[in-house]
């Protein structure tokens, strides 16, 4: 063990931070969002996410943004595990029939100031689920959504630029 | 003993179901089969409705044979079978919630996917009723002094799938453990009904986001072969490459994942850059990351170029370099090895008795692979192990993976090295008649079997997909059992079963 940590130590960082020519869209959404962050929420923005009935995609491209590539925290923004802790809702998937109760109670439980970003195609309408006598629809047939992010299922940097827009829109209003 | 094929032998046997025969069966044959199941002869694969029937897969462990048993169910009952073969309770009560046929004798008779929110009752039945059943559920008692319950999900505290898990603990150790499912259930196989193939693969490919190419390849294999068309030979090599990629992932991050549910997070950061690796050449690669809707019945959606074959080589370079020192950290931190070595049993009678497939299966001495058991090209002409392992405990359950990564690595290799060139894609013919095919693909989770029955015109008549998680989930309930509470997020990230899969 002494030997990985000495290497990460001695190693450069793979997280994406410094601007490169590939990938300047990530170092740039970086730097904005950590300011907007800031001024609005102080240094941090809680999200929970709530899977009312998506296939897992969603909830692997979400789970990527914790990786050392995308290292979601160094902006201020981390997953709790209760509702009582966010300012963000991260819902994906159609809301199913039997989850619509649970998203509902969830956002009841969420203190305000809140936000609710609707992530994937299926959380729009219901995507290929739509009409099925178990699926509600899209996130917004149940609470009210602020901003959707689209992709089957998004990927991480899509997201990032997700919260980054919540975020311009938030300061905007 | 009789084989299989004796016991369909006395059924009328269904033409244009391939490539396993089917047979419809009287109750005294459909009794046999009971008593063939849990005299533990056969292992149920399947068991799954229509309006009308009832339909039972069955495998002969012994020599591979498979077969599908029906039983006319116009009358709206048939004989349980997890009256006799615990394995099918499930099954049989989601039969009744979707169907409303009856299993006569089934001692469970509460709902298992209906929760009461549907607006109607048996929504895949002929003529469903508009009347919900009621909401109330009642959990299984445990009764004893000191004990409590613990009542989690189907929100739960990680970046994971909703369900429900109701513990009984006497102090900090688990007494019973019940789950409840159908939070995520979408009616996909409603939604098939009546799809164009089209349609029902992109369903297919949405059942369990992380067994994508899985799923979209068992659907395409049923499609194949209820159409009977052959898939040109580079796109056989081209799916293998995908699903041995997705295994990798998988694999890596649920390696990571456990590492970390015992509180080594460093385990985690480092399995999740080789995972985001091959998530990345998989999208420039495919085009997607993960890979979805590029398998397609007939072929695959595109071909790769030399330059993808210098980025694939690479890949596998890289993580065969880096792999080796993260086996060794687990293997030599004792903390780490203390949570797992020994939580969360599985015997070896009760993965057999489900006939539990993937590491779950394969941790416990069940020596199941569908890639080695029932060889579908192009496995049945590469060389691999399958890693087997009897101690059924969270330790050998990651062993098993790490075991599989390094066998996927050289798969991935030998699939480059072997790579047939030619045409990616067959067109489908018209189906003219009804037909049905079947396929049992091993996805990074376990076998997944789909059944697809299709009108003459070329629609779907009924699809049913059967998740790995169907057979596994319940070993959880008993994998948890005296062990304390705290350990139950290790165990259930050592199953890693599908809500999504299972829920439908």
């Amino acid at each position: 063990m002494r030997k990985l940590l000495f290497q990460s130590l001695v190693q450069m960082p793979l997280t994406e931070a410094a601007p490169s020519a590939d990938d300047k869209a990530l170092a740039e959404l970086g730097a904005s969002l950590a300011r907007v962050t800031r001024r609005r929420l102080g240094r941090s923005l809680s999200i929970r996410e709530v899977d009312a009935g998506s296939c897992n995609g969603c909830e692997l491209e979400i789970q990527a943004l914790g990786n050392a590539y995308y290292d979601l925290e160094r902006f201020g923004l981390r997953f709790v595990a209760s509702p009582r802790h966010a300012d963000v809702l991260l819902v994906t998937g159609p809301v199913t029939k039997n989850m619509r109760m649970a998203l509902e109670r969830t956002y009841n439980a969420t203190p305000d100031p809140k936000w609710v970003i609707a992530a994937g195609d299926c959380a729009l309408d219901g995507g290929c689920f739509a009409g099925s006598y178990a699926v509600v629809g899209g996130v917004s047939a149940v609470v009210p959504v602020d901003l959707h992010i689209p992709g089957c299922p998004p990927p991480p940097l899509a997201i990032l630029r997700g919260l980054l827009a919540l975020l311009e829109k938030v300061s905007a209003g | 003993m009789a084989g299989i094929k004796t016991l369909i032998g006395k059924g009328t046997m269904a033409q244009n179901h391939r490539p396993w025969p089917r047979a419809v069966v009287t109750a005294e044959t459909w009794a046999g089969a009971i008593a063939g199941l849990a005299a533990g002869q056969w292992n149920l694969l399947g068991l799954w409705g229509e309006p009308a029937c009832v339909h039972m897969a069955l495998l002969d462990a012994t020599d591979g044979e498979i077969a599908v048993l029906s039983l006319d169910g116009a009358s709206g009952r048939y004989p349980s079978v997890g009256l006799h073969h615990p394995p099918a309770l499930r099954p049989e009560r989601t039969i009744r919630d979707l169907f409303g046929l009856e299993p006569d004798g089934l001692p469970d008779p509460r709902s298992w996917l209906d929760h009461g929110n549907w607006d109607l009752r048996h929504p895949l039945a002929t003529k469903p009723s508009s009347v919900p059943i009621e909401k109330t559920y009642a959990f299984l008692p445990a009764e004893g002094p000191g004990l409590h319950q613990i009542p989690v999900g189907p929100v739960h505290a990680g970046i994971i799938e909703p369900g429900h898990f109701r513990f009984t603990a006497n102090g900090e150790t688990v007494v019973r453990l019940e789950q409840r499912f159908g939070y995520v259930h979408k009616g996909i196989e409603g939604l098939m009904t009546g799809a164009t193939i089209a349609a029902a693969s992109r369903l297919a490919a949405r059942t369990s986001g992380d067994s994508t190419v899985a799923y979209g390849l068992a659907f395409a294999r049923a499609a194949e072969s209820a159409l009977q068309i052959d898939v040109p030979p580079r796109a056989i090599y081209l799916r293998a490459l995908m699903a041995e990629l997705e295994r990798l992932a998988n694999h890596l991050g649920d390696f990571g994942a456990i590492c970390n549910d015992a509180a080594f997070a460093l385990m985690l950061a480092h399995c999740g850059v080789l995972r985001e690796k091959v998530l990345r050449i998989a999208n420039d690669v495919f085009g997607h990351r993960l890979m979805r809707d590029r398998i397609q019945p007939g072929g695959v959606t595109g071909d790769i170029s030399s330059d993808d074959f210098t980025t694939l080589r690479a890949l596998v370079a890289d993580i065969a370099a880096r792999f080796p020192a993260l086996v060794d950290l687990y293997d030599n931190t004792a903390s780490l090895q203390d949570r797992t070595v020994s939580t969360g049993i599985v015997t070896t009678e009760l993965v057999r008795q489900y006939a539990a497939g993937g590491f779950i299966g394969r941790a416990s001495g069940r020596a199941f692979d569908a890639r080695k058991n029932l060889p579908y090209a192009p496995y049945d002409s590469l060389a691999f192990d399958v890693p087997l392992l009897d101690a059924g405990d969270v330790n050998a359950r990651v062993w098993i993976r790490i075991r599989e990564i390094e066998q996927s690595l050289a798969l991935v290799t030998q699939l480059l090295d072997r790579m047939p060139e030619g045409s990616i894609r067959s067109n489908l013919p018209a189906a003219g008649k009804a037909c049905e095919g079947m396929a049992l693909v091993e996805g990074f989770r376990g076998d997944i079997l789909v059944w697809l029955s299709l009108h003459p015109d070329g629609t779907v008549a009924r699809c049913h997909l059967r998740d790995p998680s169907w057979l596994q989930w319940p070993l959880l309930e008993a994998a948890i059992e005296g062990n304390i509470v705290a350990d139950f997020p290790l165990c259930n990230k050592s199953f890693n079963c599908s809500y999504s899969g299972h829920d439908l």
